[in-house]
């Protein structure tokens, strides 16, 4: 590099760093700092005004209620479930599409994968509703194919279906993007040695692409882990998300300590899965 | 109708003054309704701001109408909040948020002097205790309607006539209710009538047996529900669709489906219903009064009470909208029950928030954040 | 990889059954734009083109479609500038406190949407802020910056740092290197970064929900007529049209990001790319 970067280097790096910085720290995460100190006040159930009273309240109601237990697993349980379906789809689409394919087919499967997120969130759940409903597509194909119905509208399997369905391309991106970058050469010395296709894949492909993978897990798992909208949408009588929970706490009770109370669980979960992600070198292949 | 210019006016509004702690101040209520700021916002239930009476409205005054709209009682309490409460002006409030927004000092009386329409609403509705306190208006009375038992004629074949029905295990799967803690109010009232030992008077003051009693009840019935729906579209579409045949509604869903061709119908049935009756109220910091007063002299006249209620199908407040109604839907005001005798009012149990304060002098009911919490424990 | 024509079949079906999973919800959708009913069920009674007149009518579907366009337009350019800088910052100086940036920089998108939206709520209310569409940007570019930082990080990443230096020792100051040499590279990724963002920030619902004031963006319209249910084709109609406008920036972004002419993916890379171990054996891109 030349000398005059080195010299200027620190007020180079504080002006590069300076204004997204600021930016961060002022507003993000004094932002969550608030929240989450809040959490340890309570509120005043009538005027509704936050009442400084440092106590753990809160948080005992939550690890002393089974309620509340059963909805953060029932929501880590979906999240890790979807993560994990989401991974055994995108994996061989993105090797097809990012090595098998050739380069028009390629445009045209990248912007397969890229319209649904240009397509509404809120619509595209509310067209799963059609097809798993009771008279819905599904149950009306499997009804011409001679099958019974199944009755798995507005239920969990319900939600993972349709999560699954959601964050499909925050999956396939990463996983594509990692398989494009391995070198063939890799692939030819796996082959001059002797592996056949399946070792190959195995020992040689798949590690390479691990940080993909646990990079579109990210998305996958933190998605499913804070939303609300499609339990509302799709859930059924017992499918509460620790964000529908939280959501109300917030934007109906008014009660925002106990919100932040109950959202230090994804915060803690997700804490841990990215400390996780970063050993596994995830955050490169973001 | 043109706003009226103003003479000698004492300020701008009433705006509470500097504190909010819920003191009436009857010294600074408006005597005219001056000259419009231009725009209005609103918080309101889906519907409520339809282009049928918003747009008039706008070009008549001038004032440029930008509505939230909220799902719930709770969700517009925390709204009006926000922000110091100077976000909005005005807020359709039910019964179960008007008392907390009042007591918080969110809302601000109004002179109902400056509504013309008020004077022909149904009595009861003119001062009722939900916004009417120490006789402060804190808003005008806008519609009402009650919670209606809706089932699918083709599948429920005799006509129900008891709440039992949502709580007959015969429909396991196929019931729906709203996914709102007021709901063990109409739990309590089905228990007043089937298990008077209980010694529930009021669905909302309820005691921890009473309540307790109630949310047992709903824990019998959660096999039962296929769904706890959140927006009225989640119901209408359980039963277009099949996935409920019986359930809690609202007269809206009950338009909607049977427009669509649905074979559903609704009724009270003989335990009674508990029932929603919406004021638009101004808020303590609004910064468009004018047009908040504007709005509420609109919205009151009979024509534009007679439109909402035949979009939303519920029942106006003003006395005069009936023959409007008429004209616009032949049969809408029998069907909305905008003619409907005193009595049928009174057999509606409106939406109230549960406090401790029984009302009969003593203070262990049970307070909403106790409500909100059973709710979710039994729903798991 | 010598994969056998099984292999090759399987992959292409598997392939042809994930693009049939992810386009069914939208052709569904784009269907039911033409429902005759405004209620939606199974199966469609007939199609009608009635809704289209009534939608590009609707003035509160206007303002909220061009409130969403230009709350994208400002949080996208926001998120480049800022971005990139920080991208630049992490990428070329090893500074205390690197690695924590970087962690801190992916909470917005790791974090699940709902705290980020409660925080800034909050936040805002603690500062008696009035919530506008200031507020929204504000929300939506914490995200949008990140995505834009990871691409322009990984695609720092892939740059041999050999051209820098090469351009330095012919002669080039800092700032022609940088105009030269480091923009277009990185121009792409900036692009395929800020389309992202756009899109993220287009179709955001639930930080949104908790940032704006009276005013609707796209999808909190969207929602509001869920809600109500009465004119749900509209929101059909909506969509479709924005599939539509869409398809096109999407296809470009997909050339972009394939030809850079420096570099080409897969082959040749810097040193900082955490999936080389054979770097030294791998020939530079022609």
């Amino acid at each position: 590099m030349s000398a005059g970067l080195f010299k200027r280097g620190w007020l180079r790096l504080t002006l590069t760093l300076g204004a997204p910085a600021a930016w961060f720290v002022l507003i993000y995460l004094a932002a969550l700092a608030i929240l989450f100190v809040s959490a340890f006040w309570r509120v005043d159930s009538f005027t509704g005004d936050i009442v400084h009273d440092w106590n753990l309240d809160n948080f005992k109601t939550i690890v002393e209620s089974p309620t509340y237990r059963t909805i953060a697993f029932r929501t880590i349980g979906i999240a890790a479930a979807v993560t994990i379906t989401d991974a055994l789809l995108a994996i061989p689409f993105a090797y097809f599409a990012a090595r098998l394919a050739p380069k028009r087919l390629q445009t045209v499967l990248f912007v397969i994968v890229l319209v649904p997120l240009w397509t509404s969130y809120l619509v595209r759940v509310y067209a799963w509703r059609l097809i798993l409903a009771e008279d819905g597509i599904l149950n009306w194909t499997l009804h011409e194919l001679g099958f019974g119905g199944v009755h798995i509208a507005y239920s969990n399997w319900a939600m993972w279906i349709v999560f699954s369905y959601l964050w499909l391309p925050f999956m396939i991106l990463p996983v594509w993007v990692a398989f494009e970058r391995v070198p063939a050469s890799f692939l030819e010395a796996s082959a001059d040695l002797g592996a056949r296709g399946w070792t190959t894949f195995r020992r040689v492909l798949l590690p390479m692409v691990l940080p993909g993978i646990v990079a579109g897990s990210i998305f996958t798992f933190s998605l499913t882990l804070g939303d609300f909208i499609t339990p509302t949408l799709v859930g059924g009588a017992g499918s509460d998300f620790i964000g529908n929970v939280v959501y109300r706490s917030v934007g109906i009770a008014s009660d925002v300590p106990f919100a932040a109370a109950l959202a230090t669980i994804p915060l803690l979960v997700m804490g841990v899965y990215l400390l996780v992600a970063r050993k596994l070198g995830a955050f490169e292949a973001l | 109708m043109v706003v009226l210019v103003t003479l000698g006016l004492m300020g701008v509004v009433a705006c509470g003054g500097g504190d909010d702690n819920g003191s009436s101040t009857t010294s600074n209520l408006p005597t005219s309704i001056g000259r419009g700021e231009g725009q209005l916002n609103l918080i309101a239930w889906e519907g409520y701001t339809e282009d049928e009476w918003v747009k008039p409205f706008e070009s008549q005054t001038g004032c440029k109408v930008n509505a939230k709209y909220a799902g719930s009682s709770d969700e517009m309490v925390t709204l009006m909040r926000q922000g110091g409460g100077s976000q909005y002006d005005m807020v359709s409030a039910s019964g179960d948020a008007s008392l907390r927004l009042i007591r918080g000092g969110d809302v601000a009386p109004v002179n109902v002097a400056l509504v013309p329409g008020w004077q022909d609403f149904i009595p009861e509705l003119k001062s009722p205790p939900h916004n009417t306190v120490d006789g402060q208006h804190y808003g005008v009375s806008l519609q009402w309607g009650p919670n209606t038992l809706l089932y699918n004629t083709r599948d429920v074949t005799t006509t129900p006539d008891s709440w039992s029905t949502i709580y007959d295990s015969r429909y396991k799967g196929k019931v729906t209710v709203p996914d709102n803690p007021i709901q063990i109010a109409d739990a309590a009232l089905y228990l007043s009538r089937t298990r008077p030992e209980l010694g529930i008077r009021d669905p909302y003051a309820l005691t921890e047996d009473q309540l307790d009693a109630a949310v047992d009840l709903l824990k019998t019935q959660r096999p039962l529900i296929k769904k706890y729906w959140a927006l009225a579209s989640d119901e209408i579409d359980l039963f277009k669709n099949g996935d409920a045949v019986v359930g809690a509604s609202w007269p809206y869903q009950t338009i909607t489906l049977q427009d669509s061709g649905a074979p559903v119908k609704d009724l009270i049935p003989r335990e009674g219903a508990t029932g929603w009756a919406d004021t638009w109220m101004l808020s303590s910091n609004a910064r468009h009064p004018n047009c908040a007063y504007a709005w509420m002299k609109w919205i009151s006249t009979p024509r534009v009470q007679a439109q909402q209620a035949i979009s939303f199908g519920e029942t106006p407040a003003n006395l005069k909208a009936c023959s409007y109604m008429d004209r616009i839907q032949r049969g809408a005001c029998a069907k909305y029950h905008a003619n409907a005798p005193a009595s049928y009012f009174a057999s509606i149990k409106f939406w109230k928030t549960p406090t401790r304060d029984c009302g009969d002098g003593s203070q262990d009911c049970t307070d909403y954040t106790t409500w909100q919490q059973k709710w979710t424990e039994m729903k798991g | 990889m010598d994969t056998t024509r099984i292999s090759r079949a399987a992959l292409a079906v598997w392939t042809a059954l994930i693009v049939l999973f992810l386009l069914f919800p939208i052709l569904l959708i784009i269907l039911y734009a033409f429902n005759p009913s405004n209620v939606q069920s199974w199966p469609l009674e007939g199609l009608s083109t009635k809704w289209f007149s009534s939608t590009f009518h609707n003035e509160q579907m206007r303002e909220a479609l061009w409130l969403s366009v230009r709350a994208a337009l400002i949080s996208t350019t926001i998120a480049i500038v800022l971005g990139s800088m920080a991208a630049f910052a992490v990428h070329r100086f090893r500074f205390f406190g690197r690695e924590t940036i970087s962690f801190l920089l992916v909470l917005p998108l790791a974090l699940p949407g709902i705290i980020t939206g409660m925080a800034l709520n909050s936040f805002f209310v603690w500062g008696t802020v009035n919530f506008s569409l200031t507020t929204i940007v504000i929300g939506h570019a914490t995200f949008c910056i990140v995505t834009v930082y990871n691409n322009a990080l990984a695609r720092l990443r892939r740059t041999q740092t050999s051209l820098v230096e090469a351009s330095m020792d012919l002669g080039a100051d800092g700032w022609q290197t940088f105009r030269h040499v480091t923009m277009p590279v990185i121009a792409t990724a900036l692009v395929a970064g800020g389309l992202l963002a756009f899109a993220l920030s287009f179709d955001e619902v639930i930080v949104t929900t908790f940032t704006a004031g009276a005013q609707n963006t796209l999808p909190l319209w969207i929602f509001g007529n869920i809600r109500l249910g009465q004119n749900l084709p509209q929101v059909n109609v909506v969509v479709l049209m924005v599939i539509v406008v869409t398809i096109v920036p999407v296809t470009l972004a997909q050339r972009l990001t394939r030809d850079t002419g420096v570099l080409r993916p897969g082959v040749g890379r810097g040193r900082a790319d955490a999936s080389t171990h054979a770097a030294a054996a791998a020939e530079p891109a022609p």
